[in-house]
């Protein structure tokens, strides 16, 4: 035999290709395998079906809410949870509490996912840069990440809000600078990982260049690790944006918002503590729904479950 | 392995059992140190001669006393419920006091799981083991928890592939020797250092004073595994189990270690079960042999008959297969179709028929029993007749 | 040099055009490879200037005829794999040239694309160099687009050769992994190298993390597949055996350099270092009858970030003499194929035994 054996017959090729395509045994795919094990984890389903529960109420608030959530009303101030119209009572100016906390999960959801949707984009392009780069240039990437890493994240958002000024737009971008350090972090993290591996080796030997093995062979194993992380940011900024409505940093009254509803009702903490409660509970029970949630995605992605 | 590392770490109870094994023990140590200015690994002339004398005279003597390993049909499996993997499927083994033996096989054959089932290191949660195993007098399946670490390190103990997975990395090599001892006896820490250093120079450790005091990151691979066989021998075991214990070693320092195990067993009279892979690693260390297949011992007998007149096809295969003194340069070797069977889905019938040349019908569908070859030499199999010509110089296809 | 004796040895015949110098002309030759690596702990010590050098590989020199299979052994430390990297450039030499086929390799005439397309690395760990989140004709396909050719031809290329390596497509050629067992893998592994058609392969410790048997199919494949597409091989492992049974000549190397270089029969039969006579006497016997008494070395070979001076075996060797620690013997050929870096078989070395070695040969 000779050397050129190798040299392949393209016609002959794609003759055999056409002809064995459609027996091929097909494999489960890495995501849907990923889907099937979080259909199989209870704790999986209950927290994806209150996220989307929420979801949809958010989406669908204006139009299902019992009643305005802006009308004021002297009289029924401070009516307990189960008065006759008011399921979950009136906060301090008399408004429907149910009404409020429908509306007010827009507000906060939209707080709570979007900041870490965009630093998910920007740090992971900064990390992966920087994992996969090495060198100096990862040195100077993580020093200058590690400067902002270095204050609290709390702290940061507050001192970013107070300078930009009140509002949600500029509580979004505090939001966003504070999550990109660490999300980058991870990202850098990760890569670097999957860049001593031998597979990223054997592109190399292959002649690939730095821009094709990073979209063939490090983004697949990188995104996923550090979409899990960015999930169980969601609870984190949703709490940090009702703190920094409840100093008057994100969203202004009227509008409703939950941190910010915990913050007006603090007042009524001693006659209505119940009522003070609830925007509390409905933090609380979005962001350890998000943290399950993002816990399940975890373990279903390893492999080696 | 780290978590095997705690339960492994060896504990020494007092005992008398522990103050009658001092005396002996105690001048086979004293003798190490008067040799340990000459060149430090070879064993010198006269301890190979020595020890030669010893095994043999005890020998016939040892058959009639009671054995100090004894396995009655063991099982183990794991993650039983929805797959169960039958990893062990009826092991039986007898080990004398003192003697060598080698499970031999490859991976998922059972050899590791057997042997960490001797120190019941596997995870009480998703492990079923059924069967009996007697180790020096401890029906090892049924010591309280409490009696099972007593039992651990003083009677039985257990030397593993990667020493510096086993060792922890924060205290020196001395400080976790010295802590075995001190941790249940009575003795102060100078005395438990001179014992130490009495180890170390045991298992010929050169300048072991200033090597007790390393961390087990600062030492070579051969040095960290004689500190881990050092670690294991604190407390005086009777039985020894290696897990691979010279694999991850370079060749000129595997067989430094072979050296000294054989060197230990002889003189420290220990029961020393190795499980490897590499079967002219078990030849250096082991009198008998135990090659293992999907969880059973398929062949078994004295090293050298299984290696000149091995009975069972796998075994010949398997020896077959190996690169050693291959035949002619470019001829083929002789390779084993296939792969090993699936564990969670083992055959009704010998679990090797698939891949075996000489395999019939039936084989397929009964479970072989065991063949008494000759005294000692025994193969599950129903074709010992036609193995006995050797194996015939067929091309399985390769898969 | 003959090498067409070897029973085994089949030439690319002279159609293939990427053969520039013919048979006669060396496929690979290495001249004075280095690679030193700097342990710099931290920037502070950085700037304090120092810091200590590992010599992983010291000044290798070979040949690699075409056709042939080079065995390549030593113990860890010993370089061998950096070598290895070295070739394929997956870590930058400090210093040395590599020439393939009469081009040095980074120059306007080879440039590293296209050599790095005639020479391919199999690497030992079999899922380590597969990407989990690729199928396997996939990762096989990879290359091949790389280098320009479409993806439907690609993956029919892989599949073709997953066939060859003993994979039949339909089962497996959309299979991910870990779906695999480890010597499935290492075919795809190898699969996957020859998917760029070279002409050089490095099989780096490939069949040293599988079982004996699987080991024999890998290495009878291996065989094959040399025959059939006129490769030549660069074979790493620490098993004896197993590189005297698959090489026609042997490297032998120590702490970054070359102590022994020549045909394997001859060279097992009659080593000419002290540590290759060691190492082959390391090598468990097989036999009960004959098990070893003694082991030939002591202690673990020395760290390569301070190695000894002189012959860098000084320190273990049972023929070390006080020269030993001071002279640099030099890799020199000795007799027929044979080249030998021993003072023993130095004229004039000033080892005691020099000239009685060299006159017995």
């Amino acid at each position: 035999m000779s050397a050129t054996t190798l040299s392949f017959d393209a016609k002959a090729q794609k003759a055999a290709a056409d002809a064995v395509e459609a027996a091929f045994e097909r494999s489960t795919g890495f995501w849907s395998g990923v889907l099937r094990k979080l259909a199989r984890d209870p704790v999986a389903l209950v927290s994806a079906g209150v996220i989307l529960l929420l979801i949809l109420m958010a989406i669908f608030a204006p139009w299902i809410v019992p009643s305005d959530p802006y009308k004021t009303s002297m009289i029924n101030r401070l009516k307990p949870i189960g008065t006759e119209h008011f399921p979950l009572g009136t906060d301090e100016l008399g408004r429907d509490m149910l009404s409020r906390l429908m509306v007010g999960a827009r507000l906060s959801l939209f707080m709570g996912i979007t900041p870490v949707l965009i630093a998910f984009l920007i740090g992971s392009a900064i990390g992966i840069l920087a994992g996969f780069a090495g060198g100096w240039l990862n040195t100077i990437i993580m020093r200058s990440i590690d400067v902002l890493y270095a204050f609290p994240s709390v702290l940061l958002a507050i001192a970013l809000s107070g300078a930009l000024g009140a509002g949600i737009g500029n509580a979004l971008l505090s939001l966003t600078i504070v999550f990109i350090p660490p999300i980058a972090r991870v990202a850098e993290s990760v890569t670097t990982q999957v860049r001593g591996r031998d597979f990223v080796e054997a592109a190399r030997a292959s002649g690939a260049g730095g821009f094709t093995i990073v979209r063939v062979h490090v983004l697949g194993n990188v995104l996923g690790p550090i979409f899990v992380y960015a999930t169980s940011l969601i609870a984190v900024s949703m709490i940090l944006a009702s703190g920094l409505s409840f100093l008057g940093l994100g969203v202004r009254p009227p509008e409703p918002e939950w941190g910010l509803m915990l913050n007006t009702l603090r007042t009524a903490i001693y006659s209505q503590p119940w009522i003070a409660a609830l925007p509390g509970v409905m933090i609380f029970i979005t962001s350890i729904s998000f943290n399950l949630l993002s816990d399940s995605l975890r373990s279903a992605m390893d492999v080696k479950n | 392995m780290t978590d095997a590392h705690t339960p492994a770490a060896p504990k020494c109870p007092p005992s008398p059992a522990a103050a009658e094994a001092a005396g002996p023990s105690a001048s086979a140590v004293g003798s190490a140190t008067s040799t340990a200015t000459t060149p430090v690994t070879e064993p010198a002339a006269g301890f190979a001669t020595a020890a030669t004398k010893v095994s043999d005279a005890h020998s016939p003597a040892l058959a009639s006393e009671p054995p100090i390993v004894s396995v009655r049909d063991l099982t183990v499996t794991f993650n039983p419920g929805k797959r169960p993997i039958k990893a062990v499927n009826g092991v039986d083994l007898v080990v004398r006091r003192g003697e060598s033996i080698a499970l031999i096989g490859e991976s998922g054959s059972g050899k590791s799981v057997t042997l960490r089932s001797l120190l019941r290191l596997h995870s009480e949660r998703r492990t079923v083991i059924g069967g009996q195993i007697d180790i020096a007098g401890h029906a090892v399946l049924s010591l309280s928890n409490r009696a099972l670490a007593d039992y651990r390190g003083r009677v039985a103990s257990m030397i593993f592939q990667e020493p510096l997975l086993a060792l922890d990395p924060v205290y020196t090599v001395g400080a976790q020797i010295i802590e075995s001892i001190r941790r249940h006896e009575k003795i102060s820490v100078a005395d438990a250092r001179k014992r130490a250093l009495e180890l170390f120079e045991r298992v010929r450790i050169p300048s072991p004073e200033r090597r007790l005091d390393a961390y087990p990151h600062e030492m070579s691979g051969g040095m960290r595994q004689r500190a881990m066989i050092a670690l294991a021998l604190a407390c005086r075991p009777q039985v020894l189990l290696a897990d691979e214990p010279t694999t991850a070693l370079d060749a000129t320092v595997q067989i430094q270690i072979l050296l000294l195990l054989r060197e230990l067993q002889r003189e420290l009279g220990l029961a020393i079960i190795f499980v490897t892979h590499d079967m002219g690693a078990a030849v250096e260390v082991a009198e008998r042999f135990a090659v293992m297949y999907a969880g059973r011992i398929v062949e078994e007998g004295p090293t050298r008959e299984v290696m000149h007149n091995p009975r069972h096809p796998y075994t010949l295969a398997l020896m077959q297969s190996r690169a050693h003194g291959a035949m002619a340069k470019g001829a083929r070797l002789a390779s084993i179709a296939g792969s090993p069977p699936d564990l969670a889905a083992l055959p009704p019938g010998c679990a090797f028929a698939g891949r075996c040349v000489f395999a019939e019908p039936r084989c397929h569908e009964i479970q072989p029993d065991a063949v008494q070859l000759s005294e000692l030499h025994r193969a599950r199999c129903i074709r010992t007749d036609a193995t006995a010509a050797g194996m015939p110089r067929i091309e399985p296809a390769t898969v | 040099m003959d090498i067409s004796s070897k029973p085994r040895q089949v030439h690319p015949p002279l159609i293939d055009i990427r053969d520039r110098g013919g048979p006669a002309q060396p496929m690979l030759r290495v001249r004075k490879l280095f690679k030193h690596f700097d342990l710099k702990k931290s920037f502070i010590e950085s700037l304090a200037g120092g810091g200590q050098v590992v010599r992983a590989v010291d000044g290798v020199d070979f040949d690699v005829f075409k056709g042939e299979t080079l065995g390549v052994v030593g113990e860890s430390g010993c370089g061998k794999s950096t070598t290895a990297r070295l070739l394929m450039h997956l870590i930058e030499p400090s210093g040395g040239e590599i020439i393939f086929d009469g081009e040095t390799v980074g120059t306007p005439g080879l440039s590293l694309r296209e050599y790095r397309r005639q020479v391919q690395l199999v690497f030992q760990d079999s899922y380590s160099s597969l990407n989990p989140r690729l199928t396997i004709e996939d990762s096989v396909a990879f290359g091949p687009q790389v280098h320009g050719v479409s993806r439907r031809e690609a993956i029919g290329r892989a599949r073709d050769l997953l066939a060859r390596v003993g994979l039949e497509p339909r089962r497996f050629a959309e299979r991910y992994p870990h779906e695999l067992s480890g010597g499935q893998r290492q075919r795809v592994n190898i699969a996957r190298a020859l998917a760029l058609e070279p002409r050089l392969v490095i099989l780096d410790e490939a069949v040293s993390a599988l079982d004996k048997s699987v080991e024999a199919q890998v290495l009878n494949l291996l065989m094959d597949l040399k025959d059939a597409f006129g490769l030549t091989y660069i074979f790493i492992s620490h098993d004896l055996h197993v590189v005297r049974y698959i090489s026609d000549r042997v490297m032998v190397m120590y702490l970054g350099k070359v102590a022994e270089t020549g045909p394997a029969e001859d060279l097992f039969e009659r080593p000419l270092h002290p540590y290759t006579g060691a190492l082959l006497s390391s090598m468990p016997s097989m036999d009960p009858d004959q098990r070893t008494q003694e082991a030939p070395l002591t202690g673990d070979p020395p760290n390569p970030i301070n190695p000894p001076s002189g012959c860098r075996f000084h320190t273990r060797c049972p023929m070390a003499e006080p020269v030993c620690a001071e002279q640099t013997p030099t890799l020199a050929s000795v007799r027929g194929q044979r080249k030998v870096a021993c003072l023993i078989h130095e004229i004039g070395s000033g080892h005691s035994q020099a000239d009685a070695a060299i006159y017995a040969a």
